[in-house]
């Protein structure tokens, strides 16, 4: 009997992390800047970043290929809802869109994890996690990727959120300024780099706010 | 082996007492735990009046960073130093248990170790393994018959070379060693060779990382150059500094004094031995 199952992966892993904190009026968009497989570096400048919308972005980690895939149908999928809508759609349209198009490849899926951030329609900041097959959840802040298990509770140590479970429903935004969210993931990124080997090179940072979308960088440990 | 029956305390070498459980475990699907490992670049050359050695200094265990700043420049006798790659264990076993046999033997004849004296002991007990004591060395030193190279692989096998390299990282490392390496390197051109292979190997493979570490062995001397570079400062610290002031939350307190719930019977028996 020759043997039945492929033999080869059509996945690889490419490696990174990403984050997003919200903000009462701010969001802020982060990811790491290499793409590596294996023990070997492809390129130190690649964005996982992606904007999706005037006030909607999503980090993506995993399978690069895949990612790109994704974000093409999703920007596909948009440009149809403006000739529909004559609008842009609203970051928690986008989410549910991301995890319907996660969920219809559920027995394939796209080898990627997101983070979606941005602005919702009353101008607050939001933050939507999810893993590979479409299950979402509106969080205040999360953490996708290599070094999330790093970054995570480091993340819920600094920025406790309150329990989805309490009733009446609490607040999931961060109590921290911009400023000090900014300075919250430059942190998390310099410290997921020490011990992460996937993760390094150089941060890029998103930042969404009233005034518009405002993008920064800051090099990363290169080994 | 006498067949006397008697409890003698093992005196060293491996304990293969567990492999028969561990094939029954494998075989009902547990998978072995993993190892520390140090995916490494280390190198090594010959130059003008002697060798250097040189190492980075991540060890790693799958992707996260076990050790920043780990030494792979291991003492074998004051003539010869031999840098590891593999399982961090390993490595530092096998060199840890030849060292000491070069040094009784150095008793034993009152003369300098030899290179290939600690190479023959390193091969056949690699060899002995057959490839299960994973430790890949680059073994270098001067001796009474001049300075010496070896690389040996975790099979037992070894090459004698002018400029070597293993680990992860050999191949970024070889290709600085074989654009740039001549005969008759000057000790700083050949520290700086070195270095900039290691960097070669911290910069561009993942499994090595952070400082750089060297060791220059002349006729009757030696300079153990540890974190002779640091390429890798930390990027970015907080202006105003972190605190973790959140402590587990004390809901309820409650005691139940031991002694009324047990009954304390006194002169029970003895416990055994």
């Amino acid at each position: 009997m020759t043997k039945q199952q492929a033999n080869w992966s059509p996945y690889d892993n490419n490696g990174g992390s990403c984050v997003a904190i919200a903000g009462a009026d701010y969001c802020v968009i982060a990811a790491d800047t290499r793409m590596s497989t294996g023990y070997n570096i492809l390129t130190r400048d690649y964005s996982k970043i992606c904007k999706l919308a005037d006030k909607c972005v999503m980090a993506s980690s995993g399978f690069q290929a895949d990612v790109r895939a994704l974000q093409k149908v999703l920007a596909a999928r948009h440009l149809i809802y403006q000739h529909q809508h004559n609008k842009q759609m609203s970051c928690p349209a986008m989410g549910q869109l991301l995890s319907n198009t996660l969920y219809y490849k559920r027995f394939f899926p796209y080898y990627s994890f997101n983070v979606l951030g941005g602005l919702d329609n009353e101008g607050k900041g939001c933050v939507f996690t999810y893993d590979a097959v479409g299950s979402y959840e509106r969080v205040g802040y999360s953490s996708q990727g290599s070094g999330s298990t790093l970054i995570m509770p480091f993340l819920d140590n600094q920025l406790k959120s309150p329990s989805p479970l309490l009733l009446p429903a609490q607040d999931a935004v961060t109590p921290l300024s911009e400023s000090e969210a900014i300075d919250l993931v430059k942190t998390c990124f310099a410290s997921a780099t020490e011990r992460d080997i996937y993760t390094g090179d150089k941060l890029e940072i998103v930042i969404l706010n009233a005034d518009g979308i405002r993008r920064e960088y800051m090099e990363l440990r290169k080994d | 082996m006498s067949k006397v029956a008697v409890d003698v305390p093992p005196k060293g070498g491996f304990s293969f007492d567990l492999c028969r459980r561990n094939a029954m475990l494998s075989e009902k699907g547990l998978r072995p735990s993993s190892f520390l490992k140090t995916g490494t670049t280390i190198v090594g050359l010959i130059f003008q009046d002697g060798v250097i050695l040189g190492a980075d200094t991540r060890a790693t265990e799958g992707p996260i960073v076990a050790d920043k700043n780990c030494e792979k420049i291991h003492y074998m006798a004051p003539n010869i130093y031999c840098c590891g790659a593999g399982t961090a264990a390993d490595t530092e076993a096998v060199t840890d248990m030849v060292s000491s046999q070069l040094q009784l033997h150095r008793y034993h004849t009152s003369r300098e170790s030899r290179v290939v004296t600690a190479l023959t002991l390193l091969k056949s007990h690699l060899f002995s393994y057959q490839g299960h004591v994973q430790a890949a060395l680059v073994l270098g030193g001067v001796d009474v018959t001049g300075p010496h190279l070896h690389t040996i692989y975790p099979h037992g096998s070894t090459d004698t070379l002018p400029f070597a390299t293993m680990g992860s990282g050999s191949l970024a490392a070889m290709s600085v060693f074989e654009s740039k390496y001549r005969e008759g390197l000057t000790r700083d051109e050949g520290i700086n060779l070195v270095t900039e292979a290691i960097c070669a190997g911290i910069f561009n493979d993942l499994g090595s990382g952070s400082n750089v570490d060297v060791c220059v062995i002349t006729k009757g001397h030696k300079d153990y150059l540890r974190n002779h570079q640091s390429p890798n400062p930390r990027t970015y610290v907080s202006s105003k500094g972190y605190s973790f002031p959140k402590k587990t939350e004390v809901l309820v307190t409650k005691i139940t004094p031991l002694k009324e719930v047990v009954e304390v019977t006194e002169g029970g028996d003895a416990m055994e031995e």
